[in-house]
């Protein structure tokens, strides 16, 4: 079998607008993502029924659809309402870029909530007796105490999802981005490399994943040290 | 005047009454010590003190001042105002069985993080402060450390200089010791003896019937939620009146 690379070399910087296109995806995803996770993992966590359903319901129905069905809708779905066409987010909403970055925080958003839930549901009950017999209000338990310790809790599986947002950023190739994916994709039809153009899309993000796993470990060491096992 | 009061204290579980009718008066000073058996309602009725637990009836004074307390649809109680709570709770600091340090900070940070938070002391001066109490309970050398990578005995008294940093009027004391290896149980006691010592208001739900004789200057026996011997320890646990005292301390008098 005779594997022709050249066509890749030639167009690498095709790659390279890739991984930044692919890097900010990810990166305004997560942000918005997290920031839209804190205020629903505390609603999960909520003692109020309906202030728990609302975020119960929001969670179930993106972690219960695929994220390529949620990009669909907002990308070309909601552009056959009139009224989104003359709305003043038409602008926004016409644009693969807002469109992918909305579908992509929206469905971390879910999952992250999800992940911060559980880990604040695992902080010993002991230690918010504690703050409350300091005469903490609730405002500073969970902004001093709760939160803090759950967010660290919660790095080792939300660095899975992070991960798994880095691979999901694939789909913005369909809605014709050119990220890692949309590369591939364009040299593929350029020069029917499939293989070639897909193994070194696949090698892009095998780095990527590596680059955020250590990063990753570099964070756990320095805010986990706490669950470490004590040093000699 | 008081500086602790409780009267009539009630709280039930569903219809299980756990505490019918406890009181308690503290004079700047004193160091009381209340014993029982498991299920006499001892740690129920600290936990009312700071309203960790809802009493059902009762009322609780701090230093005169009346903790306000309005009652729910089931009927257990709970602060009128959260603020006065709040305040009262942080002039009322306790010390737990299982020490509940925060585990994501270190021993400094966990002695820092209320009077910061909640009293409003500026950092440098809670830090100083912090380690003023570190070095009185002995563990100055472990300020850096989080709670997992310290024995027990070390995180008692770290949850004890915890405590102590809030200046609080009273002391509760959750049974401070029944979490700890037998070795561990003296670093422990002698620390609240020396706290004693200085003159601290302290309330102790405790089982180290030496450290109820020797150290506090009362002694309150709760039997099935009601009060079947108080007064002087010496004196009651040399000489115990009521059946139930004598039995509990045949079993446990050492």
């Amino acid at each position: 079998m005779i594997f022709d690379f050249s066509p890749i070399w030639e167009n690498i910087h095709l790659y390279l607008g890739g991984i930044l296109i692919t890097l900010k995806l990810l990166a305004i995803s997560l942000t918005f993502g997290l920031a839209a996770a804190i205020p629903l993992g505390l609603m999960r966590v909520s003692k109020q029924p309906l202030v728990n359903a609302i975020a119960w319901l929001y969670t179930y129905v993106i972690r219960g659809t695929p994220m390529l069905v949620q990009l669909f809708l907002i990308y070309y779905g909601l552009a056959q309402f009139a009224a989104v066409r003359e709305s003043m987010l038409w602008p926004y909403l016409s644009n693969a870029t807002f469109c992918a970055c909305l579908a992509f925080a929206i469905n971390t958003s879910a999952y992250s909530a999800e992940i911060l839930a559980g880990s604040l549901k695992s902080i010993p009950h002991g230690e918010i007796e504690a703050a409350k017999a300091m005469g903490m209000s609730r405002a500073k338990l969970y902004r001093r105490i709760l939160l803090p310790s759950a967010l660290r809790r919660a790095l080792p599986q939300y660095s899975n999802e992070v991960i798994m947002m880095l691979h999901t950023t694939s789909l913005a190739s369909i809605v014709t981005l050119v990220d890692i994916t949309g590369a591939a994709k364009t040299i593929n039809s350029q020069f029917y490399l499939a293989f070639e153009a897909y193994i070194t899309a696949g090698a892009i993000y095998l780095c990527l994943t590596f680059v955020l796993v250590r990063l990753f470990k570099l964070a756990e060491r320095r805010w986990l040290a706490y669950l470490a096992p004590r040093k000699a | 005047m008081y500086k602790l009061e409780v009267q009539d204290l009630h709280k039930r579980y569903g219809s299980h009454e756990v505490l019918k009718g406890v009181s308690l008066a503290a004079k700047a000073g004193d160091v009381i010590s209340i014993i029982g058996s498991s299920g006499s309602g001892k740690s129920t009725f600290l936990r009312c003190i700071n309203l960790l637990e809802q009493p059902h009836g009762g009322k609780i004074l701090l230093n005169g001042e009346e903790l306000k307390l309005v009652a729910n649809k089931e009927g257990a109680l709970k602060a009128a105002d959260p603020k006065q709570l709040q305040r009262m709770r942080s002039r009322l600091s306790m010390v737990f069985q299982h020490f509940n340090l925060w585990a994501h900070m270190t021993a400094l940070e966990n002695i820092i993080e209320a009077p910061v938070h909640v009293l409003g002391v500026p950092k440098k001066e809670a830090i100083e402060k912090a380690e003023h109490y570190l070095n009185k309970v002995g563990v100055a050398h472990r300020k850096g450390a989080y709670p997992a990578h310290m024995s027990g005995g070390e995180q008692q008294r770290v949850a004890i200089a915890r405590a102590l940093a809030m200046e609080p009027e009273v002391m509760l004391f959750d049974e401070p010791t029944s979490a700890l290896d037998p070795e561990l149980v003296g670093e422990v006691l002698k620390v609240m003896q020396d706290l004693a010592q200085e003159g601290r208001t302290m309330v102790v739900v405790t089982h180290e019937m030496g450290f109820a004789r020797e150290v506090s200057n009362q002694l309150v026996f709760l039997h099935k939620g009601v009060v079947e011997e108080r007064g002087c320890p010496k004196e009651v646990l040399v000489n115990p009146q009521s059946d139930r005292l004598k039995q509990f301390l045949s079993g446990s008098l050492k």
